[in-house]
């Protein structure tokens, strides 16, 4: 039998530790609580064991809880994270959210609602980290085509993943057509079987979309696992190259169709070279985007503002766009006569499709 | 189980937490600050640590061969927008809610 989740609770109060304490072990899953009083005591506690779930209050003397949140953000980003506070001031729980807690809860609210917070609690604990498509974990989209075909379903399935859409169109279990970041038909399906992750939903059928698919779904996904497989263990230099060049073309095709100057892909320092397209000033601009994510990093702990979305930045020739995504950063660099409205957005799918 | 008269009793004995910053700031080339209209409750340490750190971010784009005349960062919860200012700079600094609209 697995061990039991370990909760950890930190409130400068010790009575109101108790009563929590109480209360919690009494979830479903019979968690583990543990309590800390201060912040640094807390911090020491998760350095030392793995916790599931910190519960949070946000003010305390010394160190807030907005401060230990953007910590323990930083430090065990695995650790699901409730705000468990008496502030009822919106801007503490925005800025909360924007930290990335799982759930920010009034003290007063847990008292009203005690039995939808205890269920929001028992499901963060039991909630897997598992990759998968929101709405069913740990299926992949091959599964959930495959469940729709088997039903014989007539359906729209959209599938979104950050700022890229695609669609598949389903008439009775077969598919009929796809659509996926310009390319339509077997190309589109192709495209989208590669998307490790996203969100779906099912839309209305559309019986009088046209069929551009003809091929039976199991060749399709038989031929695209193909695909995949061996895409994955190229192994031949030659193969390499040819796989290399194909990348690069279509970078620069993604590259024409949003109208970007040039994007360059940024990694930590020391760990690889920038990947650039349309400059010749790549280290240089990628000095820059290190240093711009460096300061910007220093500044947002000092003020305690929530994790980096984006930073912009314009000047006689261009307009830039930094964009934090994973461990890199990407620099794009877009024409001064872009509809800065709509910079982030095609920045983000630009951005999206690189790594993808 | 008496929470309500709990928490007020406690909110009342402890410290509170730092509001973000509204306003606008100015800081010469030096970093040093010229103007603000952030409130006085606001520590003045922190809005000099925003100026520092904005004009940085201006003199590395230089450096970069890459002058820019404005700048913004947009964390989760605060908009800050830089103009340069012959070597300083005027800062505006608007908190985001979920509800905010994001300017690009």
């Amino acid at each position: 039998m697995d061990a039991p989740h370990k909760i950890l609770i930190l409130d400068d109060d010790a009575d109101w530790l108790e009563l929590c304490r109480d209360i919690f072990a009494q979830l479903p899953s019979k968690p583990e609580v543990r309590t800390a009083t201060s912040s640094s005591r807390a911090l020491g506690m998760l350095d030392s064991e793995p916790f599931r779930l910190l519960i949070c209050d946000l003010k305390m003397p010394r160190m807030d809880g907005l401060q230990v949140l953007t910590v323990v953000r930083r430090r065990f980003p695995e650790l699901r994270t409730v705000v468990l506070s008496g502030l009822e001031d919106e801007e503490f729980r925005s800025r909360a959210y924007a930290l990335g807690v799982d759930l920010f809860w009034l003290k007063t609210d847990m008292q009203r609602d005690s039995k939808m917070f205890m269920d929001c609690l028992e499901s963060l604990l039991g909630r897997d980290t598992d990759g998968g498509f929101r709405g069913i974990q740990s299926k992949g989209l091959m599964d959930i085509i495959q469940m729709e075909c088997l039903s014989r379903s007539s359906t729209v399935l959209r599938i979104t993943r950050g700022p890229l859409v695609a669609k598949l169109w389903f008439q009775n279990g077969e598919l009929f057509d796809a659509e996926a970041d310009g390319a339509c038909g077997e190309a589109a399906f192709r495209r989208i079987l590669a998307w490790k992750s996203g969100t779906f939903e099912n839309l209305p059928a559309e019986p009088d979309r046209q069929r551009t698919i003809n091929k039976p779904i199991n060749a399709l996904l038989l031929e695209s696992a193909q695909v995949m497989d061996e895409n994955a263990n190229l192994s031949s230099e030659t193969q390499f190259i040819d796989a290399s060049h194909r990348k690069t073309m279509w970078k620069l095709s993604l590259l024409t169709r949003e109208g970007a100057e040039f994007v360059i892909a940024v990694p930590p320092e020391g760990q690889g070279e920038p990947d650039a397209l349309g400059t010749q000033a790549a280290e240089q601009l990628a000095d820059w985007t290190r240093q711009a994510a460096e300061i910007v990093k220093r500044l947002g702990d000092k003020i305690e503002a929530g994790p980096l979305s984006h930073i912009t930045g314009n000047s006689m020739e261009k307009q830039l766009m930094v964009l934090p995504h994973g461990k890199k950063s990407f620099l794009v660099g877009w024409p001064p006569e872009a509809s800065a409205h709509q910079l982030l957005e095609h920045s983000k799918k630009l951005v999206a499709s690189w790594d993808s | 189980m008496g929470f309500l008269k709990k928490i007020k009793r406690w909110f009342r004995s402890r410290a509170a937490i730092q509001h973000l910053p509204v306003g606008s700031i100015t800081v010469d080339r030096d970093g040093q600050l010229v103007t603000s209209t952030v409130s006085s409750a606001y520590p003045k340490a922190l809005l000099g640590e925003i100026g520092r750190e904005v004009l940085a971010l201006f003199r590395a784009a230089r450096a970069a061969q890459m002058p820019l005349a404005e700048v913004s960062i947009h964390f989760g919860s605060l908009l800050i927008t830089a103009r340069e200012l012959r070597g300083g700079a005027v800062i505006f600094l608007l908190p985001q809610s979920a509800l905010s609209q994001l300017p690009t």
